[in-house]
Order: structure tokens, then sequence, then C-alpha cells
């Protein structure tokens, strides 16, 4: 019985214990409310992922009303992966959120950071669930208005004006997926994306469609921010709290990626996107700017917060590439990337939440001799590394692999080396946090002080499932691939 | 090309590059929100056009009426109005605390505070 | 126990081994207890596989996998057989050396020394053992980040910028080129296993073949083939016993082992030979070889000549295996083994030097081979064997190269390894004959009169027991190689002969 209203209630859930949370009005009962709410939508969105690798995709008709009028929330491999993803990273970061906001925000602010938390989980869940345009654009509202208040609340000032920054091109890139949804409804009469998908071939040739992806694709990549496009995103991650940059970090570019990928493929085809209008010459070349550059610009920064949030535009150049090339390895590529990253960024944002609330600053020079004084944190920063270089046994690796191998399908030798490339930026900017860290000396009279362990074990399991998801990778890649499967058009 | 009969399609591209440019060109944090409304508002108007069917009457069901317009997109739109206005709402207040955080809501003054104290962050 | 256990013992012994030295951390006496009972029963389990590989056994364990027809797989054959024999029967040797030089030096972190060692032995095994190239990689990959830590033991300014080398040009080559060029492999063949005769054969052109070499060659960068050596001399920052069995043997090693591996089953010697792309790699061998050699000259710091000389011996195999005949690579192999033995005793020399007299430089260490004779007299047994001169072992495997260089009719490689030869005199014997046969230099201020007419030994002794014995033992093993040649030669002749 409840099984059946699984999609329902992965949104309804956190949805309702939001405003629930701050009623509540005292931190730590918001808390465990917000924490057995996140560890419930995990629940879900792993049955659900079960449900559709045993039944295939699930279909489930908001208030009974049928598909393509009423709103269907509809759950194929893809709509699961991403799911869990979400899911997986709220439920790791809210234990973890305690003691981070306890010592970021004061105390009175902390009801509304849960609410406004839950809210951003209630959003991205939705965008990943929903089989209708419009609820998309509805979700994706609910979330990125609570990110924009959820980065807001940095200690940093510079917080402020860099929330209103992704305010405003959020909106602005909100508004373009809402005006080529408004297109494709005017083309088509439907908003339903399985609807969509069987009318736009008939009027594939209009004017009106045509504009309506131009609007959706430029709207999306503001979101996913694809260079250039990612103006953005450095100051939001760099001066929201740690907790929040590691969730944000972790799902929220993440879900726009599906939302592209989710329109070029599934709703315009690839037939459209791929061989009439040959995006990929537009993307390709845009991803491998943002690896190159933005690899680049990261080994400069000295706030580590920030060089972390360059490397994630340079990750998102990978994720894009893959899903450029437009072929079944390469979408799998983009996807296994897509939750690879996710992992491995959330682990390191959180290992540089726990030296932030023990050291007090991200910058460089205050990381001096963590490798004394922080050992667990220090080594989980490491290994998360060594992931986003993309050594052997961590899920870096495998991305790797999975994307030079998609590169050389197609006989692109220059891609092939620019991903690997980028992997070499990658080992210059770990290594100087590493250098510093290990190398240095610790200040004198620092003593050896490590995070608390609510918030070591949160940045463990996620630099572990780094570890872990390096070695077996049969969900990770396996799901990724039947994804990529139906998004090519083959049989799921 | 029927350039009077889509005269609000003309109107939803003029108030959209309108807000789109006080967006981009305006520093002061209020201008850049009343650009970003005026921006907002153009896509409301776009979708409640295409709402509108040829003869159509209102869609309220009433004696001797054969045509409605569409009230889809209307109610759509309802929701995209309560989107807006959230977000307004959030950056108005956001503009509120850079006021008393920097002492203006100019950009370039807020961008030159910020270089100044690079040290911060 | 069957040799699957045995397989797997050997993995795991020393990754339990750094855990186990983690913990016993405080106690200084049982944590090198759990390195040397480490050693000694890796070294038993990786024997104890031996007679199986002679028989012609090819045992192997899969682990899992990792991507879809892709396992981690560890298979047994007699090149890996060789390569885990030597390092992990040095291990043995350099732990007590270790002992010995750690604890007179009073070099700090020595928990974290040992667990690092600990750590790339496990990757060596690994490296040995692996019966794909993608397991290969892994474990290459890990084997240099396990040695970082140990390359910047110091933790001084020169040993952050030798860290940096060593990491940035083994990394970007491994990742760089080597990944890329396995990759290739897999796109073209569908396979990555070792299978004998190759897996490329047949399915690429002769310059794609080329072009994949070159990709392989260079991005084994553990090889040290030139222009990509410099990381080499700027790992001796480590401290000695790092030098000796990492620099000396299993990183360096590694690489060439993988080049050999590469060359026999990936490529195939056929392929190698009919579309020529042995030819350059060859050429650049020799270069290497000659110009490391000439290098070496110059260097007055033991420790920078013992490297360039190193590189200049790796690229001895790189050259057996470039010829891609049967003598040749049974050379190459043989070579990976007594360069090895011959060395580790030269390094284990001059870490004794370090530690009994605190010289680093040549120049400084005329007649203190009348102190320390027989540091001296192992350092010349080891540079016999480098040199090849029987009877040592190093005789055999230059033997068997020049024979393959023969056999492929190429004679300007013969002499190219005579030449090498000479300069391997040149640079090598004059180190123990100024050490024997040159005065010790006076103290200069205080003139003839303050100096004490006999032999100014200023105090210095033999190194201690724990860095003399290790050094005897592994000179020692230097001439039982010449005589026992023959078994490795059984042990080989199957990847030749198949």
């Amino acid at each position: 019985m409840i099984a059946a209203h699984l999609p329902i209630l992965q949104i309804v859930v956190p949805l309702v214990a939001a405003p629930a949370c701050l009623a509540l009005g005292r931190g730590r009962a918001a808390w465990l409310l917000a924490l057995a709410v996140s560890w419930a939508a995990l629940g879900i969105a792993g049955g659900l992922l079960a449900t559709v690798l045993r039944d295939g995709p699930v279909s489930y008709a908001l208030g009974n009303w049928a598909p393509p009028w009423g709103i269907e929330y509809r759950v194929d491999a893809l709509n699961a992966y991403v799911l869990l993803i979400v899911a997986a990273i709220g439920a790791v970061v809210l234990p973890y959120a305690r003691r981070s906001i306890a010592d970021e925000l004061p105390a009175h602010q902390h009801a509304a950071f849960y609410t406004a938390f839950l809210l951003c989980l209630t959003g991205l869940l939705g965008v990943a669930i929903t089989g209708d345009a419009f609820n998309l654009f509805v979700f994706l509202e609910i979330s990125s208005l609570s990110s924009y208040v959820l980065i807001g609340l940095g200690r940093n000032r510079r917080a402020l004006t860099a929330a209103f920054q992704y305010l405003v091109m959020g909106t602005i890139g909100a508004t373009f997926i809402v005006i080529g949804i408004g297109l494709l409804y005017m083309a088509t009469g439907t908003l339903n994306m399985a609807d969509l998908a069987a009318r736009i071939p008939a009027v594939a040739h209009s004017r009106t469609v045509l504009a309506a992806l131009a609007f959706l694709a430029v709207g999306a990549t503001l979101k996913i921010a694809l260079f250039p496009l990612h103006g953005w995103l450095p100051n939001a991650y760099a001066y929201a709290p740690s907790a929040v940059t590691a969730f944000l970090a972790a799902t929220a570019t993440k879900v726009s990626v599906y939302i592209l990928v989710r329109f070029l493929f599934t709703v315009f085809g690839p037939a459209y996107s791929f061989e009439q209008l040959a995006l990929h010459n537009l993307i390709v070349p845009f991803a491998v700017i943002a690896i190159v550059v933005c690899s680049t610009v990261a080994i400069f920064q000295n706030n580590v917060k920030r060089m972390l949030a360059y490397s994630s535009v340079a990750q998102i150049g990978y994720m894009m590439l893959g899903i450029g090339l437009g072929t079944a390895t390469g979408i799998s590529a983009g996807l296994v990337h897509l939750f690879n990253h996710a992992l491995m960024k959330g682990g390191l944002f959180l290992a540089l939440g726990c030296i932030a609330l023990r050291v007090g600053s991200v910058r460089l020079e205050a990381l001096a001799g963590l490798g004394r004084t922080m050992p667990l944190s220090a080594f989980a920063f490491v290994i998360g590394g060594l992931s986003l270089i993309g050594v052997p046994l961590t899920n870096g690796f495998i991305s790797k692999w999975i994307l030079v191998q998609a590169t050389l399908e197609q006989g692109a030798w220059g891609l092939a080396l620019v991903v690997l490339f980028g992997s070499l930026l990658a080992v210059a900017y770990i290594w100087r946090v590493v250098e510093v860290a290990y190398l240095r000396p610790p200040p004198d009279g620092a003593r050896r002080r490590e995070a608390p362990l609510s918030m070591l074990i949160p940045t463990w399991i996620l630099i572990g499932a780094s570890v872990y998801f390096g070695i077996d990778t049969s969900l990770s890649l396996g799901v990724a691939e039947i994804a990529a499967r139906i998004l090519t058009g083959g049989a799921g | 090309m029927d350039i009077p009969g889509l005269y609000n399609y003309w109107i939803v591209i003029v108030l959209m590059m309108t807000g789109f440019y006080i967006v981009i060109a305006r520093g002061n944090l209020i201008k850049k929100i009343v650009g970003l409304n005026i921006f907002q508002t153009s896509v409301f108007i776009l979708y409640i056009s295409m709402g509108k069917v040829d003869g159509g009457t209102a869609p309220i069901i009433a004696e001797g009426v054969e045509r409605y317009s569409n009230p889809l997109p209307h109610v759509l739109i309802l929701t995209a109005i309560v989107v807006g206005i959230a977000t307004t709402a959030l950056g108005l207040a956001l503009i509120v605390r850079i006021r008393a955080a920097y002492g203006t809501i100019e950009e370039d003054e807020i961008h030159a505070q910020n270089t100044m104290k690079d040290a911060d962050g | 126990m069957s040799a699957q256990t045995l397989i797997w013992l050997s993995l795991l012994i020393p990754g339990l081994a750094a855990v186990g030295i983690a913990l016993t951390g405080r106690w200084p006496n049982v944590r090198e207890a759990v390195t040397l009972t480490a050693a000694v029963l890796l070294f038993a389990c990786v024997a104890a596989l031996v007679p199986d590989v002679v028989a012609g056994g090819r045992p192997d364990v899969t682990l899992i996998e990792m991507l879809p027809g892709l396992p981690m797989r560890f298979v047994v054959e007699p090149l890996g057989m060789l390569f885990a024999l030597i390092a992990s029967g040095l291990w043995i040797i350099n732990s007590l050396y270790s002992i010995g030089y750690m604890r007179s030096n009073a070099e700090a972190h020595q928990t974290r020394f040992y667990v690092c060692f600990a750590i790339a032995l496990a990757s060596t095994m690994g490296v040995a053992f692996a019966g794909n190239m993608m397991t290969l990689f892994v474990f290459y990959e890990a084997l240099t980040l396990s040695t970082y830590p140990l390359v910047t033991h110091k933790g001084n300014e020169e040993a952050k910028r030798a860290g940096r080398l060593y990491l940035g040009i083994l990394l970007s080559t491994s990742i760089g080129l080597q990944l890329l060029a396995i990759v290739w492999t897999w796109a073209v063949a569908g396979t990555l296993d070792f299978t004998a005769g190759g897996i490329l054969s047949g399915r690429v052109s002769g310059p794609v073949a080329g072009v994949l070499l070159l990709l392989y060659a260079y991005g084994i960068g553990k090889a040290a083939l030139m222009p990509l050596h410099r990381w080499l001399p700027a790992a001796m920052v480590a401290p000695t016993p790092v030098s000796a069995l990492l620099h000396a043997v299993a990183v360096v090693k590694a690489g060439v082992f993988t080049v050999v591996k590469v060359v026999v089953y990936i490529f195939g010697f056929d392929l190698i030979r009919e579309t020529g792309a042995g030819d350059w790699l060859a050429a650049i061998a020799a270069a290497t070889l000659l110009i490391a050699s000439l290098v070496a000259m110059t260097k007055d710091n033991l420790k920078a000549r013992l490297a360039y000389s190193t590189v200049s011996q790796l690229a001895y195999v790189v050259l057996g295996a470039a010829l891609a005949t049967p003598a040749a690579v049974l050379g190459a192999g043989m070579h990976i083994a007594m360069h090895a033995m011959g060395k580790i005793t030269l390094f284990f020399c001059a870490g004794a030097i370090y530690t009994a007299a605190h010289k680093t430089e040549i120049s400084e260490m005329a007649g203190l081979g009348r102190v320390m004779p027989l540091t001296f007299a192992a350092f010349l047994i080891g540079a016999l064997s480098i040199i090849g001169l029987p009877p040592m072992g190093g005789t055999w495997s230059k033997w068997y190269l020049m024979l393959g260089a023969v056999e492929a009719d190429r004679l300007v490689m013969v002499v190219v390894l005579m030449i090498s030869s000479l300069l391997n005199i040149a640079y090598l014997v004059p180190v123990a004959a100024r050490a024997f046969f040159l005065p010790a230099p006076r103290p200069a201020a205080l003139g003839a009169a303050a100096a004490p007419a006999a032999p100014d030994s200023g105090g210095i002794r033999e190194a201690p027991l724990f860095c003399l014995i290790p050094l005897c033992l592994s000179a020692a093993g230097c001439i039982v190689l010449f005589f026992y040649a023959d078994a490795i030669y059984d042990l080989l002749r199957p990847i030749v002969q198949p």
C-alpha cells in the first residue's frame, strides 16, 4: 500500500516537515525532525530505485488525474539515480549540520536553517521526480529560493552579495526555462514530458520549438554553472555555511544537469538535439574550456573553499563533456561522474567544514600543520583530493576511465588528452593544500584538536563511499548505463 | 508578417529586453530587482497571450458560448507570479541585510569594499 | 596451502603489516619486530609459489569486477614471480638495514616511515602479480603515492621540491600518457589481460603500434627514460633505506618490469619487430644508457652518482625489451634481478658511510676504505656486479643482453653496451679505489704537527652492525647470483618460448 505511494511521499514528507521545523522553534527539535525526514527520504529513494530496477519505470498520477492532463510523477532509472544521490547527500549532511551550524549561525536562526534546508531538499527531489515540465519549474524555484536563503546565512558579509548575485542569475536561468516550457506548450499543447516527447517530432521544424530548446538549454546551463555562465558559483560556495556548501555542491548543480539531460534526450530526443542541431558542437567546446580554464584558476586560489568551487565548475565540464558527446558511453560517463563527483566533492567540503570549525579559517596558510593537528580531517581531504585527480581505487578514476573511453570511441584524441590534462591540473591544486597541511609545521602552541565525531563520521562516510565506488561500480556505473540506454532510445 | 496581430508578443519582447537590460546595466540593487520583475512580467504576458483562443471568451461556463480561452496558462502563471513575488521579497530582504552590512546598496561601492578587505575571505 | 591462498597472503601481509606498524608505533622494538616478521612471512609466501610456477602453473585469483569486463585480477607468471621474489627478499635485508640507519641517524617520524614502506611493498606485490593492465596500473599509482611521504620525509624545502618533482613527473606521465595508452588498448583489443603473444597483434597498424609503444614507454615514468628521469635523482633526498629498496629496486623495477610486461604480453615480440615499433625505443634506451652514464661521472655526491647509474641500468632493461628477441628479453628480466642486488648493495654502503662518517661527497671519502674495509669491499663487489664482471651476477644479464643484440642483428647496440660497461667502470670503481688507496686528508687548519702520525681515523669506525650485516648479505648475494643464474634462466624461459 505504502509502496505504491512512494513517489508522492518522497516529496510530501520533507515539504510538510519544513514548516513544522519552523513551528518547533527550537534548534535541537528542528534538527531531530529534519534528520528523521532526511533519512526517511533516503529510504524512500532507495525503495524507488529498487522498484525501478526490478519492475521498470514507475508512474504516479497526482490526485488520480490521469496523465497527460494531471501532473505525473514518473520515475525511471535516471530519476531514481538522481533522487538517490540527492537524498543520500541530504541524509549525510544533516547529522553533520548540527555542530557545524551551531558554530556558524546564531541560535535563533537554527530552526529557520533546517526549514530552508528541507525546502531545498524538497525542491531538488521534486525536480528529479516530476514528469511534468511546469511542475519541474516550480520545484526548481522552491529549491533555488531556499538555497539563496541558505547561502545568505553565511558568516561573512560577502555571503549576502554572493546570495544576491546567485538570486539574480538563478532567476534569469529559471525564467529562461519557464519561457522554454511555455513555448513548448504553445507548440504542442501539453506539459507532460512523455507526451511532449511524442508530440514534438510533428512540429520539430517550427521556429517555436527551436526557440524553446534554446531558452531551455541556456536556462539550464545557467543553473548548471557551465562555463561561461558560472560567475555566480564560486562566491556562493565560498561564503555559504560549510554544511550548505557541501550539500549544494553535491546536489544543486547535479539536479540542473539532470534537467538538461532530461530535456535534450527525453523531450527533444537525441536525434533532434544532436543529429539535427549538432548541439555537441556547442556543449563540448564550453565543457573543454571549463575543464582547462577553471582548473587553472583553481590553482591560484588562496581560499580553499573557493578553490574547490572552481574545481566544481571544472568537474561540471567533465559531466557536460560526456553528455555532450551524445553517445551511450558518453552519457553514462557524464552520469557516473555526476554520482561520483557528488560523493567526493561533498566529502571534501565536509572535511573542509571540520577544518573551518577548529581552525576558524579556510585560507590556505591557515591549514599549516593540519596533518598533525587534525589528522583525520586532513587525511579525508587527501583521499577526496585523490579522487578528484582520478587516482585508481577512487571513484574519480572510474569516471575518468569511462570518459576517456567515450572520447576514444569517437576517435576524439584531443578530448581524451583534455580530460587527462585536467587531472594533472587537479594534482596541482590539490597538492598545494597537501603540502601546506603536511609539510608545514603547525603554528606555535597548536595542539591536536580533531573535529567532533558527529562531523567526522559523515565526512568519512562520503569519503569512504568515494573509495567504495571506485572498487565496486555495479551500482554507480550499472544504473548510469541503464539510464544512458533509456536516454539514447534503447530498451531500458 | 502579421505585426499588429502579434503585438502582445512584441510587447513581451520589449519588456523582456528592458528588464534584462536593467538587471545587467544598473548598479543599484533595488533597480536590479525591479528589472528582474519586469523581466518576469514579460513571461507572464507571454503565457497569458498564448492562452487566448480566437473568438473565445473567458473560460467560465456560460449559456450559449461555444469557444473558451484556454485556462491552463492562466493557472500556470498564477504559480509563476507567486514565485516571482517570493523572489522579489527575498531579494529585497537580502538588500536590507546588505545595506546593514555594507552601508550601501550600490554594486560598485560594495565591490570596492570587498576588494579592499579581501583578506577576510 | 593452495597457490590462491598464497597470492592472497602475499598481497595482504604487507598491508596488514602497515596496520600493525601504525598500531604499535609507540613501542619501537615491537614495531620493528612487526616489520621483520611481515618481511619474512612475505618472502616465505612468495617463495612457496615458486615451485608451482616453475612447473608451469599460472595460479590466479580474481578479486572484483571494477568495470564491466575488467576485473581486478592477479596471475602469477615467471616475470612477476621473479620481481616479487627480489622485492620481498630484499625487504627483509632492507628492514634490518632500516633499523640500523634510522636509529643511528635519529630520524623523525619513524612510524610513518615504516607504514609507508609496508604499503609500498604491498603495492609492489600488486604490480608483480597483476593479471591485467588495469590492475597493474592501480598498484602502479598506489606505489607512487605511498612513496611520496618517504621522499618528503625530511620535510624541509629541498624535500618539498623533490616531492613536487617526483609526484609531478610520475603522476603526469602515468595519468597523461599511460592511462591513455591503456584505455586505447582496451578500445582496440577489447581486453587488457596479459596474454602470451600479445593482445594487440593483428589489431593495430605499424604507426599506431609505434605511437602506443611511445605512450607506454614514456607513460611508465618509473622506467626513467630520458628526458623523464629527473624524478629519480630528486628522490635521493629520501633516507637511504628508501633509496636502496625503493629507488633502486621496487619503484624503478616496477617501471621497467611494466615495460617488459607490456612488450611481452600486450604487444608481443612479433608485433614489435615486424612494425619496427621497437627501433626508436631501442634508440632512446641506448641514448639514455650512455648519457646517464656520462652524467654519473660528473656527480660528486655518491647518492646522485648512484641514481644516474640506476637511470642508465634501467635503460638496459628497456633496451632488452625493445630488441624483442628471446635472449634480449631474458637478459632484461635477469637484469632486473642482478641490478637490484648490486645497486641495493651500493646504496647500503652509501648509507653506511653517511651513518658512520657523515660523508656524502665522493671527494671526501679518500682513505675511508682503511677504516671501513668491509663497507668498501662490499661496495666494490656491488660495483663489479653492475659493471658485469665475473664472478658477479651482473655478468649473465649483460651477456644475454649482448646476445640478444646480436640475435636482433643490431651490432650498434652491442657497441653501445660495451661502451657503457666501460663507463660503468669509470664512475664506480674510482669510488672504492679512492677510499682504499688515497691517503686520508689531514685536518688542514691544524697542519701536520697537530695530526697524529697514524692514519687519521677521526674516530670513524664501521657502521653499526644493523647496517653492516645487510650490506654484507647483499654483497654475498651478488656472488651467489652468479652461480645460480641458471635458476633464474629456467624460471624466465617460458616467457620467451611459450
